[in-house]
């Protein structure tokens, strides 16, 4: 993917453009997103009190549990990237590693957390869903859309960041040519972005 | 216009004699030119698939006494004509085919920014169009929901939705990534000396249009990717039974499609605006206004969408504030029409192929809009809403504009693409029938519409068989001259003459470089010291 040339360096690997165009995929993720937040707002403002209800049914203390994991992990993948700047090779891998291991922390919490919703029957078409009223249905429904969507996300993340770690190992990624793992890592931080927003949203509508 | 060192290399290899041979040496090529070309072949063959489905549908409605297929038949035909027709041809459309190949050229680099992810975005295409084709063949058979996939219907209908909207998806991703990539080209690959305002506008409206892809597909993404977790999972986001909203569906929909026709119609305007001045042989009048006016239609179409939705009851201030925005999105439709036609006067026009189908596009596409200013009118817009009036208006907008600018585009780089010539005979008499076919059939929807018949109906009232028979007796004259067009094209790719470096005297950057391009591009790198359409260096300082 990063294997642009410009006519000024012929021979070298444009940073720039490779910026530039990871921003811009950055955006695109963002209104993927987005349009789930418009529908979400849409509902909010129909059914207050329901969502109000639905928010209060979430299991708050894992969500938070997850933003802290989060946000951890962002300040991992950042110091990764940091540590290979300066060469410090060794500090980049075990900042990644703990990165993956957070992403897959947070993978295992939404795991707990869902199949807790899914024994009480709160799961699309579920017997217990079926017999809330109609905006705590839609208020669930938006629940496992962006927290599933979020989801595949980190997973997305965590295997982008296997890859990256493993060019890091193999000496592909160096202190002069670290650009692969900085977008990597700003990949990393939309999925956390994104996230800070989902927490309020869905956990804390209550 | 571009200081190139002319060593007048006669013997330079082509993008076509380097790489691997045969059909591996163009599926695993990165170079902008060879994956232009995969794109341009495989639009071709799905447009073809298209339009024999098109001529079926018009077959069907010479023989309502004694149907051909059934209504369920012709439900998942006008859907399958619809879907190969947005998803696989116009909406890549010139970007994906003579973009790809042309963008580089014109602002002096050797490929675009990331020629690896090109590749990547034709696989996708490509995955794109098997998935559709498998869900034509798998499951209760392809969808009958119309390419609109409008719920309720299509969580509730038994064919196979969910695999027909995640082949959008996919393809999706590969409008993506070429927007992406083009973005990225544009701003850090243009030569020495290209400012902005020193690029062709090709480049200009390619260059808008990413920004819609960009922009605007991820919202299809998300609405398609609902409707599956809809179909699978029933999460109830757009099913009433469940307090959810259907119109909300259509809101989203329509927030990247009505953006969607932009990123179908505006490639196809840059491509007229290179062809006009060659054969006017004169400047191009109002290039800023022209380019600026890619980037305001590209801005003003993105919020334009509920012009598609005056009677799903979305109420009043909605309805009214979209309507004025639709008349809005006029002006710069309208601004380039005017310096195309004021680039003409006063010109020495040569009347060859490509210029007469720009000239086309011109026509057609101003009736097209002029009818879009029709149907974005509230009150006249309730009487023509669901009509073969939209059919018609439409398809005088995408094919009348995008076709005619494709066929265009075509004819004007077929030359230098593959390095052989056309009968120019040939491809200015099949225009004759493509013309008189194309207004024959669409007018004559337009009125059909206007009349009263609902589109999408697989038989008519006997009051309208009349007219269904003058458009489908039209839909045929057409289809014939592209027959001989394409055809001709074809006879010409294998037997065509060797065509030279610069065949209609155009002066921007391709055409200062041997036919067909080196796999580099340039041999130097091309400083770039005026403005781009300089006919006459004496004259236009």
């Amino acid at each position: 993917m990063i294997s642009a040339t410009t006519h000024t360096h012929p021979a070298h690997k444009d940073y720039e453009g490779s910026k530039i165009g990871m921003w811009v995929f950055l955006f695109t993720e963002i209104l993927l997103f987005g349009g789930l937040f418009i529908l979400y707002s849409i509902y909010r403002s129909e059914y207050a009190a329901d969502f109000h209800t639905g928010g209060q049914h979430l299991n708050t203390f894992i969500g938070v549990a997850n933003t802290i994991i989060l946000l951890t992990s962002s300040l991992s993948v950042a110091i990764a990237i940091s540590a290979m700047q300066r060469g410090n090779r060794k500090l980049s891998i075990t900042c990644l590693s703990a990165t993956i291991v957070f992403g897959l922390a947070f993978l295992v919490d939404k795991y707990i957390e869902w199949s807790e919703e899914i024994r009480r029957g709160v799961y699309p078409n579920g017997p217990a869903l079926l017999k809330f009223p109609d905006g705590e249905k839609i208020f669930y429904g938006l629940y496992y859309a962006m927290t599933g969507l979020h989801g595949l996300h980190v997973l997305a993340g965590i295997t982008v960041l296997t890859v990256i770690l493993v060019f890091v190992m193999r000496g592909k990624i160096t202190s002069t040519d670290f650009n692969q793992l900085e977008n990597a890592g700003l990949y990393w931080h939309l999925v956390d972005v994104i996230w800070i927003f989902l927490l309020p949203m869905l956990y804390l509508a209550a | 216009m571009a200081t190139l060192a002319q060593a007048a290399i006669p013997e330079v290899r082509s993008y076509l004699d380097v790489g691997r041979p045969g059909i591996l040496g163009w599926i695993t090529s990165t170079d902008h030119k060879r994956i232009g070309v995969l794109y341009l072949a495989s639009m071709m063959t799905l447009f073809l698939v298209a339009v024999a489905i098109g001529v079926l549908m018009r077959i069907e409605q010479l023989m309502i006494s004694k149907p051909l297929f059934s209504p369920e038949t012709y439900n998942a035909f006008f859907t399958l004509h619809g879907v190969i027709m947005i998803f696989l041809f116009v909406l890549p459309g010139l970007s994906a085919s003579f973009g790809n190949f042309f963008l580089p050229i014109l602002i002096g680099a050797k490929d675009v920014a990331f020629p690896r992810l090109n590749l990547t975005s034709w696989y996708f295409f490509i995955t794109g169009a098997l998935l559709a084709i498998t869900a034509l063949f798998t499951g209760k058979g392809f969808p009958d929901t119309g390419w609109t996939f409008y719920v309720p219907f299509s969580i509730q209908t038994g064919t196979n939705v969910t695999l027909g909207v995640f082949a959008a998806f996919v393809l999706g991703f590969s409008s993506i990534l070429t927007g992406l990539n083009f973005i990225t080209t544009v701003h850090r690959l243009r030569a020495p000396g290209m400012g902005w305002h020193r690029m062709p506008l090709f480049v200009w409206a390619l260059y808008a249009t990413a920004w819609i892809q960009v922009l605007a597909t991820p919202i299809l993404g998300i609405t398609f990717l609902l409707v599956m977790v809809e179909r699978i999972f029933g999460i109830g986001i757009f099913d009433p039974a469940k307090g959810g909203d259907p119109v909300l569906y259509q809101h989203l929909f329509w927030m990247y499609s009505h953006p969607a026709v932009y990123i179908m119609i505006v490639p196809a305007m840059g491509a007229i605006t290179e062809i006009i001045p060659t054969f006017a042989h004169r400047t191009i009048f109002g290039y800023k206004a022209i380019a600026y006016s890619s980037l305001a239609i590209a801005a003003v179409g993105s919020l334009v969408w509920g012009h598609h939705m005056f009677t799903s009851g979305m109420g009043d201030p909605a309805d009214v504030i979209f309507s004025l925005l639709t008349f809005l999105v006029a002006v710069p439709s309208a601004i380039k029409v005017f310096n195309w036609t004021a680039t003409l006067y006063k010109g020495s026009i040569e009347l060859r192929p490509p210029m007469i189908f720009a000239l086309t596009f011109i026509f057609l596409f101003a009736i097209g809009g002029l009818t879009g200013i029709i149907q974005g009118a509230l009150n006249v817009n309730v009487h023509l809403h669901d009509t073969y009036w939209i059919v018609g208006h439409f398809h005088y907008v995408m094919f009348g504009g995008t076709g005619m600018g494709f066929f265009a585009a075509l004819l004007y780089w077929f030359p230098k693409m593959f390095g052989k010539k056309y009968n120019e005979k040939v491809a200015t008499i099949a225009w004759f029938p493509i013309f008189i076919g194309f207004n024959m059939f669409y007018a004559t929807m337009l009125v059909l519409g206007y009349m009263g018949m609902p589109r999408r109906y697989f038989t008519h009232l006997p009051q309208y068989h009349t007219a269904h028979v003058i458009a489908s007796i039209g839909a045929f004259i057409m289809v014939s001259g592209l027959i001989l067009l394409l055809g001709n094209l074809l006879v010409a790719l294998f037997k065509g003459k060797r065509a030279e470096q610069n065949p209609w005297g155009g002066v921007t950057l391709e055409w200062q470089i041997p036919t067909p391009p080196p796999l580099e591009n340039f041999e130097v790198v091309p400083t770039i010291t005026t403005r781009p359409y300089i006919f006459n260096p004496e004259v236009s300082r």
